[in-house]
């Protein structure tokens, strides 16, 4: 649910990046906001057990520039992606303007990443969206390990309407900022064509 | 789902009950929030605070306390209080959909707080109303019917 405020003539979104433990949401932030220029950037916030694994969401909010007149600012959540943490999930996908599914492409992670993809097609369902209907996309990421599984088949399962997909390596970047920039597009173009 | 929209009007009948609020229960600072965690308004001594992260801070919290009270079946616990060595924190939701958050001190009291926070939570709610009944008229103009494609592409150019 986006905010539109005509007095401070300011546009906020907010995007969720999902997907199974370990894949790699909380690394695709920090590229962000180690490669963002500082007035675009607010501090990112990590809300993490003592062994950095994401307890309940990561934040950061980012200004993508000006659209007429008006500040287009993006606020980035994580998930946690540990199965238990299910109820956490569901709260932060409330208000969801659009998701970025963070795939683990090693072939052993097959299985989470679809227990996953179900759980957040599940919780958006839950909550009166439609992962259909709503601004996504997929990045497969860790493409740079040698287990991986060919995309064709990873697109088979976790990405069946064929939204935009990228691959990636989030700790070098590859592929961080063109997923970014995807679905900040595809947000602007449903926040336009829903008016 | 309607998205939030804030106008002109609205937004300094907000800015001034925030600011009573602010002068009223001697507070050192007011935050209105939306529950997904956007700033709406702010009044007091913020200049020293990060205002975006504490936004999506609280309105995580509400959100976790919003959850356990469905657990417990109860429909929401509308207040938080939290006290520390030097500042307290009054965190209450107004009209279902925005969170009011006080930070006060030793120069005032939660009694203080509660009892101003009752009568800004009326006024501030029948903003929300009168602003839900504007965004919902088909006829309210929309700065996304002058956005182009064009623009939106010309944002995300290298």
């Amino acid at each position: 649910m986006s905010f539109i405020n005509y007095s401070s003539r300011e546009i906020n979104c907010k995007i969720v990046y999902y997907g199974p433990g370990l894949c790699g949401k909380t690394t695709n932030l920090q590229y962000i906001y180690a490669r963002t220029n500082p007035d675009a950037k607010g501090k990112m916030i990590s809300l993490a057990t003592e062994t950095e694994r994401t307890l309940f969401f990561d934040f950061l909010p980012l200004s993508l520039g000006e659209i007429r007149g008006f500040k287009t600012r993006f606020h980035l959540y994580t998930v946690p992606g540990q199965v238990f943490y299910d109820a956490s999930r569901k709260l932060i996908l409330k208000g969801v303007d659009g998701v970025v599914f963070v795939a683990d492409s090693q072939i052993e992670r097959t299985e989470a990443n679809i227990e996953s993809f179900d759980n957040l097609e599940h919780n958006l369902y839950e909550q009166g969206y439609d992962l259909a209907k709503i601004p996504y996309v997929v990045q497969y990421n860790k493409r740079d390990l040698p287990n991986v599984a060919p995309i064709a088949e990873l697109r088979d399962l976790i990405n069946p309407e064929q939204v935009p997909e990228f691959e990636a390596v989030a700790t070098t970047g590859y592929g961080v900022f063109d997923t970014l920039k995807a679905v900040a597009k595809l947000v602007l173009t449903e926040l336009k064509r829903g008016r | 789902m309607t998205d939030m929209v804030m106008y002109e009007e609205e937004y300094r009948q907000i800015q001034e009950v925030c600011a009573r609020l602010h002068r009223d229960a001697n507070a050192s600072a007011v935050l209105l929030i939306d529950k997904n965690g956007q700033l709406i308004s702010e009044a007091g001594d913020t200049g020293h605070l990060d205002t975006t992260s504490l936004s999506s801070l609280t309105a995580g919290n509400v959100a976790a306390t919003g959850g356990i009270a469905s657990l417990l079946k109860e429909k929401e616990f509308t207040g938080q209080f939290h006290e520390g060595e030097q500042i307290n924190v009054h965190i209450s939701i107004v009209a279902q959909r925005v969170i009011l958050v006080i930070l006060f001190d030793e120069r005032s009291s939660l009694g203080l707080v509660r009892l101003r926070v009752r009568r800004a939570s009326d006024e501030l709610s029948s903003v929300f109303d009168s602003l839900l009944a504007k965004v919902q008229q088909p006829s309210t103009p929309s700065i996304f019917s002058e956005i182009t494609d064009e623009d939106i592409d010309n944002l995300f150019k290298d």
